[in-house]
This record gives C-alpha cells, structure tokens and sequence, in this order.
C-alpha cells in the first residue's frame, strides 16, 4: 500500500516517540489505523436497522419559525396597533361607546399574546413579564410584597419609566385590566376618572401610555425576527444546550410549567401557598375574561406541540412528529399520543370551570385543583419521558458529564 | 503465591522515569483542570451560588466557605502545579489530595466518577516515591535522588487504571447495554450535527456497535496495555476511544487525563525520551539524576506501612463496586451502591419530583417551587437520585418548622424515566419522608421498578 505523502510527513519527534520498538515502524502502525478505518467504513454500506432516514431538525425549526412564531407574532403586533389607536380615540373622547371598543381591543390583544408569551427568544428579554406580571399593584389593597409603587401613585405623580422592571406589575395587560375594569364598580363612576377627576388627564395619558408600551414591544420583536432573527434561528441546527432546538424545547417547557399550570390556575387554587389567592387570577378586575385566556394558551401550547400553522389547521414537523419519528426507533410509548391525550384531559377539566376563576376560587377550588393535577401530568410527559426521547438536556448548565 | 514471591516482588526495582512522567503530566492535567474549572465560573456557579448542598453521608461538615471557597481551588491548583514539578512532593500531594477531596465532597450533585478517580489515585500517589526521580526534590536533595525506584510504585498505578477499565467493563455486562444499546440509543442520535459521523449516529446498529465494542474495549484495553505486543495498537485505541468520547459527551477533561495516564504503560525508553525533552527545553541536567541509585524509603518502617496501605487500598478498590449485591432490587432504580463504582454512562435517567408539605395541625397542604432553593442542576440531580431525594426532604422540613409549622409533613409525588422507557411512580407517595432517616440500609421507600435488567 502508497502511503499518502503527508502521513510520511509526521514530524519527527512524533514518529520516534511511538516507533521505539525497532521491530514496528510507523508504516506498520498507519497501515494498521487505516485498515480499521476501511473496516469501518465498508461495514457502513452493511447491513442497517429498520429503514431510519436522518430526521431533518431544520424542518422543525422552519416550520416554527415562519408557520408559527412570525405569524403570531405579526398579528399581536396588529391587535396591539389597534388597541393603541382604539386607546388613543378613547383619551380624545372618553365616552362609553369608545370604552367598550377599548375593552373590546383589549380582549383580542391579550387572547393574542397567549400566542406568543411562550416564546423569549429572539425577544427582548423577559419581555412577557413588562406585558403580563399580575396580580398587578394597582392601589394600596394589593398584593405588593416588595412595596413597589402602584398605578394609581404613578398617575398621581406622572413620574414613572415603564422601561424599569421595578415598574413590571404597574403596566402591561393586567394594568390595562385595571385601568378598564377596575378603577370602579360601574361604568359611568369608571369613566368619571377619564373626565371629570382632577387628575383625568394623567389617567388618559397614563393609558396611552401603557397601549403604547405594548405596542412598541410587540413591534420590536416582531421586527428582530423578521429582519434577522428568524434566520439565525433556523441556521443553529446543531446539537447542544445553546441550539435552536434544546432552547426552545427549555422554554416551552419553562412556559408550561412555570406560567400556565402555575401562573394561571396553580397559584390562585393555592397550590403553593395552602389557601386559595382569588385576586391572583389573570385579568381579575374583568370578572370573567381569565378562563379564555387559560384556553387560548393551552390550546396555543398544544398546536405548538403538533406543529400546527398558526393560522390554519396545517400542520408540520415539530415535537409530536419528531417524537413519532423517534418512537420508530425505540418501541417505546406511544409519547406524542400520551402527551396530546393529556392536553385533552386538562381541557376537559377546565371545561366545567366558572368564566372567571376567581369565582371558582371562591366557590368550588376542588375543580381548580383537578384541572391542576390534569395539567401537572403532562408536566411529567414533557419534562421527563419527552426531553428524555429527545436527548435534550433540561438545565443550561454547561458542567461536564461522566 | 507464597509470602516469598510476595516478598522478593517488593524488592525488584525499576527505571523511575515511567513514575516520573506519569507526576509531571498528571500534576499538569490537575493545574489545567483547576484554571479551566475556574475560567467557566463553576466555582461562582456551583459552590457559591446555591443556598443549599447535598451532603454525602457522614460528610454534613464539609460545607463551601463562601468566598473562600476559591482558595480551597487556589491551594488545590498550586499543590498540583508543586507534584508536577516535584517540590516537596509528599507535603504537596497530601495536600492536593485533601483539598481536591474536599471540594469533591462540598455538593454530591458534582459528582462524577473522573473526579473520585482523580481523588483516590491522589491517595495512592502520597505513598509512591515519585519525586525520586526528575524533580525539584531530587536536584536539591541527594540522598533521595535515585534512578530506580520499586516497580510496585509503578504496577500500583497500572493497576488501578486497569481497576477503572475493567470495572467499567464488567457494568455494561446487562441486558440494557448490550441488547438494547440504551442509553446510547438515546444519546447518539442527538449529536446529528456532528460533521460526517451525525448521519452515522442516527443508524441503529451504530448505537449497537457502539455498545458493544465499548464494553469490549473496557473490559480488554489493561491487558493490551501490558502485554508488550499489542501495547502500540492499544494506546491507539486507547487515543481514538477517548477522542471520540470527548466529541459526542461533555466530559471536559478525562479524556485526556485518560491518554496521559495510559502512558504509564509502556517501557522506560519512552520516558526517557520525554524527560530528553523536557530537559533541553528547561536546559535541565537529566543526567545529574541518572545515578543508577536504587531509591529507599527514609525509614523501613515507612517502607513497610506505605505497602500495607496501599495493599489495603487495592483490596478495598476490589470490592466496593460489588456492594451493591448486598442490596436487593434493581441497582440502576434504586441506586443502592452505584457510586463508587465506575458505572460510567450507563444510564439515562430523567425525574421529577414535586414535594407536598402538610400541617398536621390544621390539614393545610401546599406544593414547593424547587426552584425557590435549588440550581436547576441541583433540581434535575435530585430528582432522579433517591438519596437526594430524602435529604431534601428533611432540608425542607426544617425550612418549613422555621417558618412556623410545628411538624411539618413532606411526600413526595416522583417520577422517573430510565433508559428510554416510560415514566414511572418512584418514590411511595404515602410515607412521610420526615419519619425517614438517611442512612445505607436498604430503601423500603421506593416503589418497585417491576422490569428487569438482567446483568452484572
């Protein structure tokens, strides 16, 4: 056999550390590392398992990418363009008529963040936390632990920097719940702070303000993916802890578990803390919005899941079809049907719950507490048996293994 | 074997330059594990950030100092940079040993095989005269300067790596591994990006081959290291098996502590070529140390309980990986005698476990945030580790009986995946993880695994 030139070329010193047998000189050794290379390789065109074409994880990432994450976020951004300019008509002329079409705007707008609240990347940081931290501080009855300073001492003083995280849980939806819903017990005493109050014109600012804080964050991300987001996204494909895939997979967890089964239903049932917490349910002071809001993000949560268009009921590759693809490999449990069973089952128990959770709260917690545990099964599924199948590593911690 | 044999073994003597080597390039694998450990922040990360750590039994006391913990890693890298050198080499390498152990034993959930290995050769090296030979030691002191040293200095260090290989080999012996190529079933196909080996990997009978030339390559790699013959094409195998491991797992450094320590293996030639090296690079004088001294402990006392040390030593080496047979159950569920023992990758293990404290006193029951006092890392380690998993337990006991509930009640709700199949219930949701004590008796707490894995 003619070795190829550059193999003679080791270096010297390379050669005589290892070849001081005389009896083995390097071509021995080369020949031999080379036989087991071509052993290998003539083995690869051999005999293979059942027929495993290389699953295409970029297809995932396109898929969510421009069939759901951009679409999502392009028709946030529109609700939120409307609820600012509804908003604005409303300050200009604070009547009942232009009320009701806030409040209207409102609802769309927030039905369509749970659409895009599970996903920070390639968002402004934390940025779900400036549009959703409730329960909001809105006065000096609520729930404010860290002191912070509420809405109403904000519009008294019209000093205030909603770009501060301090200021998180003064603005954003639950603060537009507030400002719509909650500033009283009727709609003509409401609209009295519009008009006739001696601050009624830091109240008007005070809410274009906050529409326009949301829209300008809606804009700015729905901008960074477009423009160039979306392309990096798609293009780290690889493997590991900082890939598209494993950090998505991260967050989307980290949104199920963390915002949805515990945000929205665990910490008002009082799953954490023993009692129940009425005043911690998403849009409280609307007295009856909470539990939409709960089924538009299961159900966002679950089209994510399957891959399901954003805007029609196509599908492509996404977890369920990569874990369906794996399953072929394993013989294990059929984990995408589990996982969409589940979803089902917490949907179906959350059916018989009151339009708005504080109510149920109050009334019946138990029903809450079993559509928790509905929702905490797949909290198993997901984090355990799924980031399992896929290989992924669940911490961001770069620490070495064994 | 007679006590004869046993005796004129210990007196045959040796070339000290495969010892010599073999303090160098580990003194210099430790320092450049240190920096690197350092220059990630994991010191920062790991033992300084966290509020709690998990504690080895009997070791409660050992504890991170807070900011001080970087001197811990300060002392242990100089000693290791002294060892390598040879600068009061006894002194250095007790003191290397004690601190790299006790960062080792500040937090469980660090653990790793490679750095209970690094733990315990560092034990083994206190009683070998590696400074004889090639070191600042020598050059100033004369009367321990020596050309040969006692070839069982050298043989225990062959040893104990062969312990690893074999040990490691021996575990993949189970029906899991062998036949049904888990966990590397799982963990291959994730590395598909990997240029020209990624579509490999997605290959099933790759997994398979994987599987079992590694457990192969375990169990034979200490005899084709001795065995003159096949000592060449061993060590290539030897550089090829821990590359490829290093290029598909996260196992920073150990790959090539592994390829420098198998050096040892081969004959003196080689050594002292590299000490040739060494020497016109430094202008070091290597002849000042070729003596043809044979070296002799200071007292034969020393001698003599430096033997029985580390005879001792190997004895216990022998039989701690196989403690676990003293448990009933399947080891890889209920982790009765898993550490310690050189089960290196054999399992993928995914768990969860959400703990539910109870107030006797007014039947007011709430869930815990796990998040509220452990790294998501110390979170994912516990809850697939049972002792972890109890310590826990009794951590939030206290927590909660400060935070005024008289005797608070803990269970837990765990569940855990191994190796590819479906999650399962683990820890019996009934008991009062309180009214358990942590201890090495067998854990009647868990639930059964009701599968089996055949095997070693």
């Amino acid at each position: 056999m003619k070795l190829p030139m550059q193999i003679c070329r080791l270096p010297k010193t390379v050669r005589r550390l290892f070849c001081f047998h005389k009896d083995v000189p390097m071509k021995k050794i080369i020949t031999l590392i080379l036989t087991v290379f071509i052993v290998w390789s003539c083995t690869s065109d051999g005999p293979s398992g059942p027929d495993v074409d290389d699953f295409d994880r970029e297809a995932i990432l396109v898929n969510w990418a421009d069939n759901i994450i951009i679409p999502a976020f392009t028709h946030f951004s529109e609700t939120t363009g409307t609820l600012h300019s509804d908003a604005v008509a409303f300050s200009e002329d604070p009547t009942l008529q232009h009320l009701e079409t806030l409040r209207e705007s409102w609802k769309s707008a927030y039905l369509a963040f749970q659409h895009v609240s599970m996903f920070e990347m390639g968002a402004i940081m934390n940025y779900r936390d400036f549009l959703n931290t409730y329960p909001t501080t809105a006065d000096s009855n609520s729930f404010n632990p860290e002191e912070k300073k509420t809405i109403l001492e904000n519009i008294e003083t019209s000093d205030y920097n909603l770009e501060l995280p301090s200021t998180r849980s003064t603005q954003g939806f639950p603060a537009l719940d507030y400002m719509l819903n909650g500033l009283a017990e009727n709609d003509d005493e409401l609209l009295s702070f519009y008009t006739s109050d001696t601050n009624s014109e830091n109240y008007r600012t005070y809410l274009t303000d906050l529409t326009q804080r949301i829209d300008v964050l809606a804009n700015q991300i729905l901008n960074n993916w477009t423009d160039s987001y979306r392309d990096e996204f798609v293009s780290n494909s690889g493997k590991g802890a900082n890939s598209s895939l494993d950090m998505m997979v991260n967050d989307f967890i980290f949104y199920y578990e963390t915002l949805l089964r515990k945000g929205k239903i665990g910490i008002p049932a009082g799953v954490f803390s023993g009692t129940p917490l009425s005043t911690h349910v998403e849009a409280y002071h609307s007295k009856g919005f909470s539990k939409a809001l709960f089924n538009e993000a299961l159900d966002a949560t679950q089209k994510f899941f399957n891959g399901t268009h954003f805007d029609s009921n196509q599908s492509g590759e996404s977890l369920s079809s990569y874990l369906d693809f794996l399953n072929t490999m394993k013989e294990g449990a059929d984990l995408a049907s589990l996982i969409n069973n589940q979803f089902n089952d917490a949907r179906d128990a959350a059916e018989s719950l009151n339009e708005n959770f504080a109510a149920q709260v109050e009334s019946d917690n138990s029903l809450m507490l079993s559509t928790y545990n509905e929702l905490q099964k797949n909290v198993v599924f997901m984090k355990v048996d799924m980031v399992q199948a896929l290989g992924i590593s669940i911490t961001y911690s770069d620490n070495d293994g064994d | 074997m007679n006590t004869d044999s046993i005796r004129s073994y210990l007196k045959i003597s040796t070339n000290a330059a495969p010892l010599a080597v073999f303090r160098i390039l580990f003194g210099l694998m430790m320092v450049i594990s240190m920096v690197r450990f350092a220059a990630n922040g994991w010191i920062e990360k790991l033992y300084i950030e966290p509020g709690f750590f998990f504690s080895y039994l009997g070791f409660e006391w050992v504890q991170p100092l807070g900011e001080w913990t970087y001197l811990i890693f300060f002392i242990c890298g100089v000693s290791a940079l002294f060892v390598s050198v040879g600068y009061k080499y006894r002194l250095s390498i007790i003191v290397f040993f004690i601190s790299f152990t006790y960062i080792e034993l500040m937090d469980k959930t660090t653990y790793l095989n490679h750095y209970y290995f690094i733990s315990i050769l560092s034990f083994l090296m206190i009683f070998l005269p590696a400074h004889a030979y090639f070191s600042v030691d020598a050059f100033r002191n004369e009367s321990i300067r020596s050309q040969q040293v006692p070839k069982w200095s050298i043989d225990s260090i062959k040893l104990l790596l062969g312990i690893v290989y074999f040990y490691a080999g021996l575990a993949k012996l189970n029906s899991d591994w062998l036949f049904a190529a888990m966990p590397l079933q799982i963990w291959l196909p994730s590395k598909y990006s990997i240029p020209i080996l990624g579509d490999l990997l997605q290959q099933q009978w790759t997994h398979y081959t994987f599987a079992w030339a590694g457990a192969i390559y375990d169990l034979t790699i200490p005899f084709l290291l001795l065995i003159k013959r096949t000592r060449t094409f061993a060590f290539i195998l030897v550089v090829i098996f821990h590359v490829l491991t290093r290029v598909l797992f996260p196992i920073g450094m150990f790959p090539y502590i592994m390829i420098v320590s198998a050096l040892i293996f081969f004959d003196a030639g080689l050594h002292n070529r590299i000490l040739k090296y060494i020497s016109k690079g430094f202008r070091i004088s290597k002849s000042l140390f070729d003596n043809g001294k044979n070296y002799s402990f200071p007292k034969p006392m020393i001698h003599k309980v430096s033997v029985g040390i580390v005879a001792l030593f190997f004895i216990v080496q022998h039989l701690v990986p196989f403690r676990y047979m003293l448990y009933p159950g399947e080891l890889f569920w209920t982790e009765e005698g898993y550490r310690f023992s050189w089960r290196v990758m054999l399992m993928e293990k995914a768990g969860y476990a959400n703990f539910k404290v109870v107030n006797p006193e007014n039947g007011q029951r709430f869930y815990v945030d796990n998040t509220q006092f452990l790294t998501p890392f110390q979170e994912k380690q516990m809850s697939s580790q049972p002792d972890f998993i109890l310590e826990y337990a009794h951590f939030l006991e206290n927590h909660y009986r400060q935070q005024g509930i008289q005797n608070p009640e803990i269970y837990v709700d765990s569940y855990i995946a191994l190796n590819g199949r479906q999650s399962r219930p683990f820890v019996n949701p009934d008991i009062d993880l309180t009214e358990i004590e942590p201890s090495l008796k067998h854990r009647t707490w868990l639930l059964p695994f009701n599968d089996e894995i055949k095997g070693l």
